[in-house]
Order: C-alpha cells, then structure tokens, then sequence
C-alpha cells in the first residue's frame, strides 16, 4: 500500500472562551478533539458535518494556518508541526486553500491576473517572461479568458471569481488542495460548473483533496470517503459508498434523513429532536446521546472509540453493530 | 394532492402581470400567480430571479424606489392595490404572515420575545397586556418551544437559530394568518434543524389551512413541502405545474437544466449537467427568452420573440418555444 499524503493523528484545536464578568474560570471550546485520519494520493476525502462541528478548523489546522495544540500532521512523509518557518514556506507550494466566500478571498484592488500570479511573486519562481505564460495557461485551465486578466474582482460573477480563486490555488503546481465549502456560495447552477472543474483539474494534474462541506449532496458527488464530524470529534468514516448506503452510526443516519431530496415528493421529516449541544461545555459519554433515539446508559457516561466496523469503514458507536441488525434497542428517552 | 377548487369561492391570493421596476430596470415582469386556501406554492428561483421582490410586492412593502404594477392583486377578493395604507397595515401580521430567512436580523435585540409576540397581537387583536402574554406562551408553546412559561422573557440571543426561527413562526402565526409568506425559511439552519422547523411548518399548516408561499432556492425542500411549484428566472415564471409532476417531467430547459444540477444524496451521476454560462442582469437581459443564451435547446425563434406561457395539461404551463414546436407567434397549426 502506498504511504498516505496526509496523515494526521489525534488532532486537537482548543479555543479559549473570553472572560466574562462574574464568570470565574476561563473555559476552552475543544473545536478539534482528538481527530485522526489519512488521505491516499489522488484521493479525495470528505469532511462533513452541521455548523461549529469543527470541519473547518481541522482544514486549517491540517495546513498549519492554525496551529494545533496537539497532534501530528504528516504531508508526504515530513512532520508539518517541526518544521521550521522556513521549511513550512517551502512546503507549502504543495498545499494549498479555496475558501468559500471567492468576494472576501480576493483583492479587490488588485487585477484578476495580478493575484493568480502573486504566489510565483512570493515563492520567487521563473521570470516575468515564463509568468506571463503560466497565467495564459492557469486561465484556460480554469476555463476564463486570456482578456479577463486585466479585470478587477468586481467585474467578474460568483463563479467566476471562485475559478479565479482556483486559478491562483493552482499556481504553485500543488498536490494537495483544501477545499473549504468551496462551491456553498453559488447558486446551484454555478455550484455545478465548479464542482465539474474541481474533479476535471482532479483528473488532468493528479490532485488530491480535503473537501469540506455541509451539503451532503455535494460531499457524495465529490468524495471517495467521507468522515463525519459531530462536535469535534469524526464519528463515522469510511468509503463513500458505505456512509451514504449503509451508514453506521445514528448520527449519520439522522443527517442523511434530514436532507429533503428533489425526488421523493411531500415527505413526512423523520427528525431527531434538539440542537447540538455548546462545543464550549460538550455533554460527557457520547457527544451524541442527547440526541441519539438509540442512547443508553452506558452512552451517558463512556465515550464509544472509533471502531472498525466494515472494509476500512469505521464508526464510534456502543451499539452500531445491534443497530445495523435492527435489533431494537431500548428507547428509554421515548418510553417516558 | 388536493383537488382544484371550484372557482366559486374567492381565490385566497391572485396575482396578474405583477412588474416591478427599480427605474427603468425591470426586476420582475408579468408574474401571475394563484393561491387557495390550504395550498402551498413553492416560488423556486437563483439569486436575482425576483422570487423575494414577488413577496415583498405581495404585502406592498417594496423598498425605497421600487414601484409595482399589475392588472390585479387581490387577497380573499380584496383588491391590494387599491387598499390604503391604513387598511395594508391591519392586513400585514393579521391576514399576512411573514417568516424571514435570518430570525437574528429580524428579531429585535433590545426587546424580549414575549413583547415581540404580544406586539403583534395587541395591535392587531385589540388585547389587553396579558391576554396578549397568554397568547404569547400559547404561540411559543405550539412552535415546539420547551417552558414557555418562563422563555418568553428571554431576548432573542439567548436562543439558538433554530430556536428563534421557532420564534419567528410563532409571532407569525400568533393571530393565524389566511396566508403566511415564508421566504428561504430554513436556509440559515443546519440541516437536522432544517427538517424540524420543515416538520413544525407542515404540521401547522395542516392545523391552520393557511395558504402558504414557499419560497426557496433549494429544491429538496420545495419538493417535500409545496403542493405546486412556480420557477422564475430573470423576473418572470417560466414553468409552474403540480409538484410532482414538475420533480419528475420538468417542461422547461431551465427545469430541467436545474434538477441536473443538483448532487443527490441517495445516487451517484459520474457528471453533473451544470447550466453553462451565467444569469444575465436585469439591465443587459437578453431579446427573446430570456434564458436562450443559456439552453442547449435553443434555435433562431428563441433568440427574437419572447415565449408565452402555454398551458400543457391541466395545471401545467411553461413558457418555451420547444413545446410548441418553435412555431412562430401568430401561427395556427392547420
């Protein structure tokens, strides 16, 4: 097996709360909270789940835009956290962000073409020359027109600015690129033009990618596996087929019953009940067992470890395995 | 499905050739919509189709320099257009009902929700103080809302998203509207959120036979709530029939061209069909249909003569030259 691209192990972000007044002990929110995971080169793993799960943060944090406060970072083999400064510029020509908001991303006093070359500037790669060549080359590839290089930002649509976005993604020739809700802004039309785009450059340069989004449409559409973040934590991971077909945890199960679907017609929501808890003062046991239909004692009080539970499929549950069999469990909270 | 009304009684709201313009710049050109009692229309449209100016036009309440016009705008055969100021105000929170995307910008922060809700139903039910409180806890104990008793004296950031937009519907519905107008409701919440404020509005809906106009750009939420749907694009509908039949036989390219947007949770496609191009803007908009620019289908007719909306089947119109064969305006088949 080839060694992974990334490879992260027990990644953990805290956060401190500010001080309130008549509020004697600073909090920290545990955004990150012990997240492990691997990415294969070429592939493109999914990161899914609602606001605040900490999705996000663990993009940052697996390109040290963040700074974990503990946990390994791999890419390609080198330890990401004992790099020097140095050492981290240079690596990161291979890793690079597109954001979801292409508008706040870009500089708008700045020409289009100006800012998709500026990280050959940083980097000190090639003459003007050869620059000028690699900006002919990074538009077509992101499907504008040579002419646009001269524009401002605000000439240009939603799902232009976010190619450009792209565009300038790809000026270093990366390997690795962090797509955070990179299509969640556009109308779905557009969202559909980008996420051609994404998997087209996937295909044509060899890339691999961390996608993170909260639209589990989209997440199908682009992943290979997927991991499901609830409250910091991944609760189930594995091969997209078997989290969207044959999910394990109930977590998931909700999430997937949640999304009203196009095709199904008028449906009744088979809804869990409740918000998601603060990340600042998370419930112990199960992070999930305040909403979870299948919780029982044991949920409130010890948390499940990530398990394997099927072919590179895992999932952190007490009772995944009694679930898949449909053997009912106790419904304490509904027997009320 | 519910079966069409007799054309007897009034229609609960009847809309024809509604134009918005913002000077010259039309917005929203010849919209006609219908609405009975107890049925819900789903208005489905992209940024900048005019489906949020449509509503805002509904209850007269078009920003600054927006001017409407229509050959008619009735509710429950109430002419509107006509209605003076006085008489749309009685109208708006009593008969009308809205619900806003994003409950923070909507609620006021100094105010806590008791007084919010009482607000509306002191003005509009001529209450006293406490009656209006009692109707108040009675509101937010029907929206879902655990210890009313003791939450309707919270303000409006002591509450979670999902929490406020059960808020927001309870002051709507807290002098149970005829009509209740929600604009992208669910849209700023999380999607287990979303389905449980989805399964509040259809259960109060049942309760109250509230008509009710959906307005979204999602349509997986359209599909699971609204009995008929209306697509705009660029200020006009241009396909609105039954919503399944809409889901599953979409009759207009830009329909169709939608629903193939969209990546699906329950199969995988190798390829999403993305619509090429972008929404032209309402002052550089196309002669002819205006999404000609953008459809695979396209032929000469498409690009010079607007299509008129043509009835296909019973409850079903679309406004695409295809479905007429392309034939000329003015041309009567032998």
């Amino acid at each position: 097996m080839t060694p992974p691209l990334l490879r992260v192990r027990d990644l953990h972000r805290e956060f401190a709360t500010a001080r309130r007044a008549f509020r004697a002990r600073r909090s920290a929110v545990r955004a990150v909270d012990g997240v492990s995971f691997d990415i294969q080169p070429g592939e493109t793993l999914g990161l899914v789940g609602e606001s605040g799960c900490g999705k996000s943060t663990t993009g940052r944090l697996v390109l040290r835009i963040l700074e974990p406060t503990s946990g390994s970072v791999e890419f390609g083999g080198q330890d990401l956290l004992a790099l020097t400064p140095r050492a981290l510029r240079a690596i990161r020509r291979d890793m690079q962000i597109v954001f979801q908001d292409p508008q706040s991303a870009l500089n708008p006093r700045m020409t289009v073409g100006e800012q998709i070359v500026e990280p050959l500037l940083i980097h000190g790669i090639g003459d003007a020359i050869s620059r000028e060549q690699r900006l002919r080359d990074l538009l077509a590839l992101v499907g504008l027109a040579e002419h646009h290089a001269s524009r401002f930002p605000h000439e240009f649509s939603g799902g232009q600015k976010q190619r450009v976005c792209i565009a300038r993604a790809l000026a270093l020739n990366p390997r690795f690129i962090v797509c955070d809700e990179a299509a969640s802004a556009l109308d779905v039309s557009i969202q559909a033009q980008i996420l051609n785009l994404l998997q087209d450059l996937k295909r044509q340069l060899g890339l691999t990618y961390l996608f993170i989004s909260h639209d589990l449409g989209v997440i199908r559409h682009i992943s290979d596996r997927v991991a499901v973040m609830y409250l910091g934590q991944i609760v189930e991971i594995g091969p997209k087929a078997a989290i969207f077909d044959a999910p394990l945890h109930p977590y998931t199960m909700a999430l997937l019953a949640s999304v009203p679907s196009s095709r199904t017609g008028k449906q009744h929501f088979a809804t869990i009940r409740g918000d998601v808890p603060n990340p600042a003062d998370p419930p112990p046991g199960c992070r999930f067992h305040t909403r979870c239909p299948h919780a029982q004692a044991i949920c409130r009080t010890t948390q499940p470890p990530l398990r394997r539970l099927g072919p590179a499929h895992d999932a952190a549950c007490h009772f995944a395995e009694a679930i898949r069999a449909h053997i009912p469990t106790e419904h304490p909270r509904n027997a009320q | 499905m519910r079966p069409p009304q007799p054309d007897t009684a009034p229609k609960l709201l009847d809309v024809a050739n509604l134009r918005i313009n913002f000077g010259t710049m039309s917005v929203v050109d010849g919209v006609s919509l219908s609405l009975s009692a107890g049925e819900v229309l789903g208005l489905v449209g992209e940024s900048g189709s005019g489906k949020s100016m449509t509503a805002l036009a509904l209850m007269r309440l078009l920003p600054p320099g927006g001017t409407l016009a229509a050959d008619r705008l009735t509710l429950l055969g109430e002419d509107l257009l006509a209605a003076p100021a006085r008489r749309l105000e009685a109208l708006r929170g009593h008969q009308i009902g809205m619900i806003f995307q994003e409950p923070m910008t909507a609620l006021n922060p100094v105010l806590s929700i008791g007084s919010q809700i009482g607000e509306t139903a002191r003005r509009h039910l001529k209450i006293n103080r406490q009656e209006a409180r009692d109707r108040g806890i009675e509101a937010l104990k029907r929206v879902g809302i655990p210890a009313p008793e003791s939450r309707i004296d919270d303000f409006p950031h002591q509450l979670s998203g999902g929490m406020r937009q059960r808020v927001m519907i309870a002051m709507a519905l807290v002098c149970e509207p005829r009509l209740l107008i929600a604009d992208e409701p669910t849209t700023a919440l999380d999607v287990t959120i979303q389905a449980q404020i989805l399964e509040l509005l259809q259960d109060l809906q049942a309760e109250y036979h509230m008509g009710i106009i959906l307005i979204s750009h999602d349509l997986g939420v359209i599909s699971s709530f609204a009995d008929r749907v209306a697509i705009m694009y660029c200020g006009q509908v241009v396909e609105e029939a039954l919503a399944d039949r809409i889901f599953h036989q979409p009759m207009h390219p830009y329909t169709e061209g939608l629903l193939a947007s969209i990546p699906a949770t329950d199969h995988d496609v190798e390829r999403l069909t993305a619509i090429e191009g972008t929404v032209p803007p309402p002052w550089a908009l196309p002669p002819g249909c205006r999404f000609a620019p953008r459809c695979g289908y396209a032929r000469e007719i498409c690009t010079t003569a607007q299509p008129p909306m043509t009835q296909l089947r019973p409850g079903s119109r679309a406004a695409c030259w295809r479905n007429t064969g392309y034939a000329p305006p003015g041309y009567a088949p032998p």
